[in-house]
């Protein structure tokens, strides 16, 4: 089902847009983690101090910044639509 | 306190107002002017149902009783958004290319355009959001009793429900009449988006207003809030790290399952970049929401009297600082927040419902098909009206119920939880080409029945439903099967606990099935079509072979899209295909895009069973597949027998040039032959012509002479003849025609003959032959005249040509390997090797002034001879002089020895 197959090394364009959605993917396991620190922090002892939900904030605040920076080049880096198959990791058939 | 009827008025010039934002929009859309009004804002504030009133009241209640857990609800939903690459990009992608009319339709579409997964979906869906819709319609009513006169008695239960039913009426009209107002292909709306974009705003004004107003004027400022924070109970509340993950995960499943949600993100959606814009924008404006839920509870708890619903501090903080019009606005965000999502979730739910239950039954119902008479557009719209006020009046009879008892969280939670059922299915379908439509069943009915049995009943409080013993003891005494603690983990949350299970065994069910089945042909298709939406976008092949009258598509397409509608695609496809007129060749890529079409307005599963019913068939089938593959084998094979053809023909066209260049050589040959025999024939003629002319004249010639003379002619008689006799019988050797006269024989007694012939013994011989007679005694089958005529032939030329003082000819005879050999060797000087090639040529005679009397046939003649014999006859180089050697088989030979 595949067409031809991509080739092994890719222009400096091409290689920044791959790198690029690998950011785009990690971006929300980064938010997971960043999103978990508050239970080890000692909010599910006591309760959160108020430092910890100024941290969930900033740290919210922060993954916006960046997966709108990450989104504007994504969209910079030519049609992200255009992407051949295969970047994704659940586009493999099995 | 601001008069009742004052708010009262201002709602209603709000939802006014939001008419008019509606029907402009709508208008501006038509003309095509609409370009802003799908921009990525416009989109992203769209998003913005997600929060409801649940959100613009009740997260403050929430925070007041779990403290920092209600954040969880905008986290899953900020994860999901940012991590877009991973689901949200396909889906759209998928909603696009598949045109996706509701989250129902896409199941039931990846599950190989099955109805009965539609229906499932939309039940669950139904199920799932009616107390939702409970929830908007209370919190709407419960915000009006905040206002009304505390002194005119208490506002009295029958108020109450009388404004949830006017709301509901309310939002029934205004959702019929923007939600329904064409059947656009794809079921965009742009009069709702717009409007739903207006309330977004709106709602997030009046939240952040009521923010600073706590923040900057209740509190001093920031670093006292956060002060009053630290020193508030809500920090004193731990978070439940099981609530925490599970919420977390569930809010992230509900965005991408509930309807409403699936609506705005999905079908709504005019630009895929649109959602790279939302990834941080929507996230963005969940967290602006949430910024000041904490302050307001904090001084909310801190200011209010006990006993103030903290579910409703956004709206009391203000009234009770005397800031009307901060608490009007306050008001009308919560009203937008509830207006917005039952507005959207009823065009989504009565989509589903008219698409996947209303539409089915009526084809059902109609047998004849979909042409017969009755406009099923009309059918379709006036299903989705009915629906829609259903939708609502379900909600509000649920509202009066469950008596707006219940705090407005839970019930949200329930919700989400319900919802979250489809997610499995939804994953599965989009990434794994592996999931069933039997899986996807058994998933969605496990996970709903676990949801209900473990979370929903349970949640009508002990003894609605469920028996307080139920609950407590489990069915049948039987304590695994507790609806709270299955299989004993009454340890967890009961909303984490329901979750657990209910997604597990969902999941369970749904890969378990799934890999032990096999899917059905079309199920194949759409799941290769789904899970692979990038690589191709285009379509699969749903339709073989058409066999529908295109008038009769015609009519249903009109009866859906619209006549005007309709004929234009008629009329395009038409054009497309090079022909006039509305009426387009019926081939397979015109039923799928008007199939594509169809779905639009009713679905997949509809559109599909409507073409079918025209067409003849109702799915595609496997014949139609082995059709396809049919097809493609014979291309393949037709294309292998070109290039192999195309390789013959190269090879007939070298073997052709090979033939025209020998045909040119023996064509060249004949000449040289015609030119030469005409050259041996003349010359005896002319001396045969010269003396028979001598002798006519016959005065003064002596008898000598004359006998002389008749001898010439004679002589030269003699030699035409032989030369006639040699071309007649090569000509008969070449063509093949010779009968060969077998025998058996003994090669000394042939040897013998042919020396006796060719005249070399006793005292005219010139030449001498040197014999070994012991060698010689090798018995033969064979043509024993042929054999002897090229003896004689060899041992002739030797004696005409051995230039030898003293010539002489060995003939030596190598019987063995399966042969004999005999070799005629003579004294001489040889041949040339230049010549050796060529003297077995017809003429081949060489230049020799002693070569009288030969035509240059003989070693032509032997060579045909031994060729028929089963030998063959070489020049032997290196043998002293001219060497000849005659080889035959000795099988006969040996038989006959």
């Amino acid at each position: 089902m595949r067409g031809p197959r991509a080739p092994l090394f890719l222009a400096r364009q091409g290689y920044r847009r791959r790198r690029l959605v690998d950011m785009a993917l990690l971006l929300p396991l980064l938010g997971v983690v960043l999103f978990q620190l508050p239970l080890l922090a000692g909010g599910a002892e006591t309760g959160p101090r108020a430092s910890t939900i100024a941290y969930l904030f900033a740290a919210w605040a922060l993954l916006i910044v960046m997966s709108a920076l990450l989104a504007r080049r994504l969209c910079q880096a030519g049609d992200p639509y255009e992407e051949e198959a295969g970047t994704g990791p659940g586009d493999g058939a099995p | 306190m601001i008069a009742f009827n004052l708010l009262v008025a201002i709602c209603l010039v709000y939802v006014v107002f939001l008419f008019l934002v509606a029907f402009w929009a709508e208008r501006r859309a038509m003309a095509g002017q609409g370009g802003w009004l799908r921009s990525p804002l416009v989109y992203t504030l769209s998003l913005s149902v997600y929060c409801t009133a649940w959100t613009f009241y009740g997260a403050v209640g929430y925070a007041v009783r779990s403290g920092l857990e209600f954040v969880t609800i905008y986290l899953g939903p900020t994860l999901v958004l940012i991590g877009w690459w991973w689901t949200l990009r396909k889906l759209v992608r998928i909603g696009k290319t598949q045109r996706i009319t509701s989250i129902a339709d896409l199941i039931s579409s990846r599950y190989g355009k099955s109805n009965v997964l539609g229906v499932i979906v939309t039940l669950m869906a139904v199920v799932g959001t009616t107390p939702y819709i409970a929830l908007q319609l209370q919190s709407v009513t419960l915000s009006f009793a905040v206002f009304a006169p505390k002194d005119v008695g208490q506002w009295a239960m029958a108020d109450l429900n009388a404004t949830a039913l006017t709301v509901a009426a309310g939002l029934a009209v205004f959702t019929v009449l923007f939600g329904t107002r064409n059947l656009d292909a794809n079921e965009r709306h742009h009069g709702v988006v717009t409007a739903i974009a207006v309330e977004a705003v709106v709602k997030l004004v009046a939240l952040l207003a009521v923010g600073v107003f706590v923040v900057w004027g209740l509190a001093g400022g920031p670093a006292d809030m956060m002060a009053r924070i630290e020193a508030s109970p809500i920090t004193d509340t731990p978070i439940s790290t099981g609530r925490w993950i599970g919420l977390t995960f569930l809010s992230a499943a509900a965005i991408l399952t509930l309807p409403r949600m699936f609506q705005v993100l999905v079908v709504e959606n005019a630009d895929e970049r649109h959602l790279a814009t939302a990834s941080w924008a929507f996230p963005l404006y969940l967290l602006l929401m949430s910024l000041f839920v904490v302050p307001i509870a904090v001084v909310g708890l801190a200011e209010m009297p006990a006993g103030t619903n903290p579910d409703l501090f956004v709206l009391s903080l203000p009234l009770a600082h005397s800031r009307e019009g901060l608490a009007t606005l306050a008001f009308l965000g919560g009203f937008s927040s509830a207006t917005s999502m039952v507005i959207v979730a009823a065009i989504a739910l009565s989509t589903m419902v008219s698409n996947h239950i209303v539409m089915p039954l009526f084809l059902s119902w109609k047998t004849q098909g979909a042409t017969m008479s009755g406009d099923v557009r009309k059918l379709v719209l006036r299903a989705r009206r009915v629906s829609i006020a259903a939708v609502l009046f379900l909600g509000y009879l649920y509202f009066r119920l469950s008596g707006g008892s219940e705090a407005l969280a839970a019930i949200g939670l329930i919700s989400f939880a319900g919802v979250a059922q489809v997610l499995p299915a939804l994953v599965g379908g989009i990434f794994w080409r592996g999931a069933t439509r039997r899986g996807a069943v058994a998933g969605l009915v496990t996970g709903f029945a676990i949801w209900a049995y473990t979370l929903f009943l349970p949640s009508f409080g002990e003894g609605a439903v469920m028996g307080a013993r139920l609950i407590a003891e489990g069915p049948f005494g039987l304590g695994w099967l507790r609806p709270q603690a299955l299989f004993g983990t009454g340890g967890l949350d009961p909303v984490v606990h329901a979750v657990f299970w209910s997604m597990a065994l969902n999941a369970g069910a749904f890969i378990a099935v799934s890999l032990s089945g096999f899917p059905s042909p079309m199920e194949r298709l759409q799941g290769a079509q789904f899970v692979n939406v990038f690589e191709h976008s285009s379509a699969g092949r749903g339709w073989s072979q058409g066999r529908a009258e295109a008038e009769d598509l015609l009519l249903m397409a009109q009866r859906i899209l619209g006549a005007e509608q309709a004929q234009g695609l008629f009329q395009r496809t038409a054009a497309e295909q090079g022909k006039l007129g509305y009426l387009p060749e019926i081939t397979p890529d015109f039923l799928q895009r008007l199939e594509r079409e169809l779905a639009g307005s009713v679905g997949a599963a509809t559109a599909h069973a409507m073409v079918g019913q025209i067409v003849g068939r109702s799915s595609v089938s496997v014949e139609d597949l082995m059709a396809v593959a049919d097809e493609t084998a014979q291309m393949m094979e037709y294309s292998s027998q070109l290039e192999a053809k195309s390789e013959e023909l190269a090879l007939t066209a070298r073997q052709l040039r090979e033939a025209n260049e020998k045909l040119t050589e023996l064509s060249i040959q004949k000449d040289a032959f015609l030119s030469q025999i005409s050259h041996e024939l003349r010359t005896p003629m002319t001396s045969i012509r010269s003396f028979s002319e001598i002798l006519l004249d016959g005065q003064g010639l002596g008898d000598e002479d004359r006998r002389r003379y008749c001898r010439v002619i004679h002589e030269e008689a003699l030699r035409l003849t032989r030369l006639l006799d040699d071309l007649l019988d090569l000509s008969v050797l070449e063509n093949g025609q010779v009968t060969l006269n077998r025998q058996e024989g003994e090669l000394a007694e042939l040897i013998d003959r042919a020396v006796a012939a060719a005249g070399v013994t006793g005292a005219r011989a010139r030449i001498a032959i040197r014999r070994d007679p012991a060698r010689e005694r090798v018995k033969l089958v064979t043509d024993t005249d042929r054999l002897s005529q090229v003896f004689i032939n060899l041992i002739a030329n030797a004696q005409k040509y051995c230039d030898a003082e003293a010539p002489e000819l060995r003939i030596e005879v190598q019987a063995g390997g399966g042969s004999v050999a005999v070799d005629f060797i003579d004294n001489g000087s040889g041949i040339p090797r230049k010549s050796q090639s060529i003297i077995f040529e017809k003429f081949a005679r060489l230049s020799d002034p002693r070569s009288a009397g030969g035509a240059g046939l003989g070693l032509a003649i032997c060579r045909e001879i031994m060729a028929k014999l089963g030998g063959s006859i070489i020049y032997l180089p290196g043998g002293g002089g001219a060497a000849f050697r005659v080889t035959l088989p000795l099988a006969r030979a040996a038989e006959a020895a």
